[in-house]
């Protein structure tokens, strides 16, 4: 199984804040679904909203390798 | 796909048939295996390719007819390969001399063969080979029968012997002296009794005398069923020279005949059918096809020595004159195809198994071929690759099991295209009744919106039966992305506009809607716009030097003629020199946008549209505005039929810049509002991005490849700033957003200035967050949901 990059996945979260609340990110599990199959990745997440944060070198790096190995399943 | 279709259509191709000798090879000996390991020096692999089929290499090599030799497409250029005495030169370099007879358990089977001439002996080897118990019968004194007949300096004894040392091996009881009949003696009927199965390889003689009970032909030989050799009496089988003409007797017909009686004794005696699933040996016709254009000529290798027969080097290169017979003309043009290193059938069989309802395993080649059909342009057979992937897509789609990612991308932009943004479907103005409508089309609308506007003018001008207008989508891409309904749909909505406008003739702006209307809604006329200036006049164009213009036909017009005549005519009228590229007209190729293969396998893509734009050093002229912004998009100076006519922004003859996915989203919406602008004097103007979006030409090549819009961006930053959901980077205060309009999670970084935004970094993914924040999970523990 394909997994994500743990570096990729909190990139430089601790220099991003939820700008709507006015505070910083914290690292808890997000939950993902994609063709039928659920999963859920710790990212920096806004521990009031709950607004999350996807480093660009996440999404370009090892969260698209997950995404052609869930639809090559 | 059903099973048969599959197969019927899979076996259009005949690549995988014969090539011309081994087809004409009554034993169908792989000659062309043979002469590809000759042609290395590889002869122990040559002699075992041959030896495999060939029940004595060494006699067969010295007295074989050659059919195979008279019949070589080199035959057609020079001389046909001198296959017999290559032959002798795999015997004689063959360094692996063991013995070949195989050691398996005796079976209590035993077969009688009488007469020991080269069809007895073939039965005998190959029935001994199997384990079943042989006795040969022969009334002379020495095994060989017509083979005896043949001089020292055709069949060498030592040669010969050195073969049939193989019976001993094989522990055949041979009896020599004995004649076997129901005449002087009984012995026919007895052999009858005791053994339970006889051959009979009698040869060229009177048999009636014999009174062996057979049935017999008129001429006198022994009637036999030509496929299985079965004689009257159904434990008889018969063959050899005894049923060939005298004026043309030949040594490798009666092995054909032997290795036919030898499958229908085994059968027999394990109580098969004898015909199921039979083929009959024999020489027969070939569908492989091989061009030898591109081969030179070159002589047959003489023999230095005749005595002695090839030296190893000159049989490496009389094989090496071997062409290696194929057809893949398709696989020869086809970029696709050798991208994935596959012949056709096999291609087709993997497409078809991955869909199959067992698999329906999505896989890259059947998302990746353009659809074009160039395959089934080159074939003789009709084969088309296109047959398969469509099939593919469609099953893959009904079956939920196509990925998102595939075609998303163009069911959106189709979706799109068929919105309130860009349809308009109108009457000209002032008029209650039209001759005509122009559609122009999705992709030209997008890509030179100024076109379409001016062609329109003209039209209006020239035609006085009056032209309405249509915008929209024909719905292609979802044909093509195996999206039946949503391609039905789309032709369902047409055919509807269409009809309340009086079903005018339609002129398309596109060759590809011009296909789909053509094929897809009959009931309904219509014309290619350049097919309109051929007919009604071209408009005074802008002034322009004479150009000398390589013209890329459209694949999806292959067999037009009329319009690729129209369009060479034009350019002729306009003054501009016409070159033809290699594959042009009906063997044209795609631009990587057919069959959506730009978004499902951007790479080979560009493969594609790199080896077209390498084809010529001239400028391309193309008559379809995908073809024009691919080739323009890697670097080719490539006009469009109506850059020629219309000009670019500023009326210009001059080869456009390139255009992205983003502009061309964009130019649609703008094109609609300009129309009713100025057409029809109404102002209800949409911009889908009315912002300014400050992007570097870095990011934009980045966005263009990710298949990012800059409508994708304004929608985040929109959302973002109405509702206040964004992050924020305190090291670089730049913003941070997310929105998911469909299927696709877009993110901005990017930061406000003046009226408009600087954007940062733009991406996306596809895998969908549900729930931020909740229960505590392993890290990429999946489930089934």
């Amino acid at each position: 199984m394909v997994k994500m990059n743990d570096e990729e996945k909190l990139g430089n979260g601790q220099d991003i804040i939820c700008a709507k609340c006015n505070i910083s990110l914290e690292v808890s599990p997000v939950k993902f679904n994609y063709v039928g199959v659920a999963f859920s990745v710790s990212l920096f997440n806004c521990p009031i909203c709950g607004l999350t944060y996807v480093p660009a070198v996440l999404a370009r790096g090892s969260m698209l390798d997950v995404q052609r190995a869930l639809e090559d399943k | 796909m059903e099973l048969h279709q599959y197969q019927y259509l899979e076996a259009k191709c005949g690549q995988n048939d014969l090539p011309r000798c081994a087809a004409e090879c009554p034993i169908h000996v792989d000659v062309r295996g043979m002469l590809q390991e000759a042609k290395r020096g590889n002869f122990s692999k040559a002699y075992a390719l041959f030896a495999q089929t060939v029940p004595f290499p060494g006699i067969i090599s010295q007295v074989c007819e050659q059919p195979c030799q008279q019949v070589c497409i080199r035959n057609d250029i020079d001389d046909g390969l001198a296959i017999n005495a290559i032959e002798r030169a795999c015997y004689s370099y063959n360094e692996k001399k063991g013995s070949r007879a195989k050691l398996l358990l005796q079976k209590d089977n035993k077969v009688a063969v009488v007469g020991s001439g080269i069809s007895g002996l073939t039965v005998a080897y190959h029935l001994a080979n199997k384990g079943i118990k042989i006795t040969v019968f022969e009334a002379g004194n020495n095994l060989g029968g017509r083979l005896l007949e043949l001089t020292e300096g055709i069949l060498n004894r030592r040669i010969m012997l050195n073969d049939l040392e193989v019976l001993n091996d094989l522990h055949v009881e041979i009896r020599l002296g004995v004649a076997i009949n129901n005449s002087c003696s009984n012995s026919f009927n007895e052999l009858l009794q005791e053994f339970d199965a006889v051959y009979l390889g009698l040869g060229q003689r009177d048999i009636s005398a014999l009174k062996l009970g057979l049935e017999l032909n008129s001429n006198g030989t022994i009637c036999v069923d030509p496929t299985t050799m079965e004689t009257s009496n159904s434990k008889v089988f018969a063959g050899g020279s005894h049923l060939q003409d005298k004026n043309c007797l030949s040594v490798i017909s009666s092995v054909a005949d032997g290795k036919s009686a030898v499958i229908s004794i085994d059968r027999f005696l394990q109580k098969a059918s004898l015909t199921a699933s039979r083929h009959a040996f024999g020489s027969k016709t070939t569908r492989l096809l091989t061009s030898v254009d591109s081969i030179n000529p070159q002589p047959m290798v003489p023999i230095s020595d005749p005595a002695k027969g090839y030296t190893e080097e000159e049989a490496k290169t009389e094989a090496s004159r071997c062409i290696d017979c194929q057809c893949l003309e398709c696989f020869k043009l086809c970029e696709y195809m050798r991208h994935f290193k596959m012949e056709p059938r096999a291609l087709a069989r993997q497409i078809f198994k991955n869909s199959s309802a067992i698999a329906h395993r999505f896989s890259l080649p059947m998302n990746s071929c353009s659809l074009c059909r160039q395959c089934e342009a080159v074939c003789q057979y009709d084969f088309s690759i296109a047959d398969f992937c469509e099939a593919a897509r469609e099953t893959m789609v009904k079956a939920g099991r196509m990925p998102p990612s595939a075609f998303g991308f163009a069911i959106q932009d189709l979706k799109y295209s068929n919105s309130e943004a860009f349809v308009l479907t109108r009457l000209e103005p002032e008029r209650s009744e039209i001759e005509y409508v122009f559609y122009p089309g999705c992709q030209l609308s997008g890509s030179a919106p100024w076109q379409v506007s001016k062609a329109y003018s003209y039209l209006r001008e020239k035609i006085s039966g009056g032209v309405g207008l249509m915008l929209g989508c024909c719905g292609v891409q979802a044909s093509w992305a195996g999206e039946t309904g949503i391609f039905q749909e789309s032709l369902a909505s047409f055919r509807s506009k269409w009809t309340e406008l009086g079903k005018p003739g339609v002129i398309a702006g596109c060759p590809t809607c011009y296909m789909v209307f053509k094929k897809h809604l009959p009931e309904l006329s219509v014309d290619l716009l350049s097919s309109i200036f051929d007919k009604f006049g071209l408009p005074e164009p802008a002034q322009s030097n004479s150009l000398v213009l390589a013209i890329h036909d459209s694949c999806t017009t292959r067999y037009e003629i009329e319009i690729q005549n129209s369009i060479r005519k034009i350019l002729n009228n306009l003054g501009h020199t016409v070159k033809e590229l290699t594959a042009s007209r009906e063997l044209t190729e795609c631009c990587g946008f057919g069959g959506l293969m730009q978004i499902s396998n951007r790479s080979l893509a560009h493969k594609v549209v790199d080896r077209r734009i390498e084809e010529s050093e001239y400028d391309y002229l193309v008559y379809c505005s995908m073809c024009r912004d691919n080739f323009t998009n890697r670097g080719k100076t490539t006009y469009h039929l109506l850059d020629l006519i219309f000009g670019d922004e500023d009326g210009k003859i001059a080869a456009r810049p390139p255009v992205g996915y983003s502009r061309r989203h964009d130019n649609r919406a703008r094109l609609k509002n300009t129309f009713l602008k100025e057409v029809w004097g109404e102002d209800i103007s949409y911009d889908p991005t009315p912002v300014k979006l400050i992007i570097s030409e870095a990011l934009r090549s980045v966005m263009e490849n990710s298949l990012i819009l800059d409508f994708d961006l304004y929608r985040v930053i929109e959302y973002a700033e109405r509702t206040g959901n964004k992050l924020q980077n305190i090291v670089s205060g730049h913003y941070l957003a997310y929105f998911k309009p469909e299927n696709v999670t877009y993110w901005v970084e990017y930061t406000a200035e003046g009226s408009g935004y600087v954007i940062h970094d733009a991406y996306s993914h596809r895998l969908e967050m549900t729930s931020p924040g909740e229960s505590e999970n392993d890290d990429n523990q999946t489930c089934r949901v």
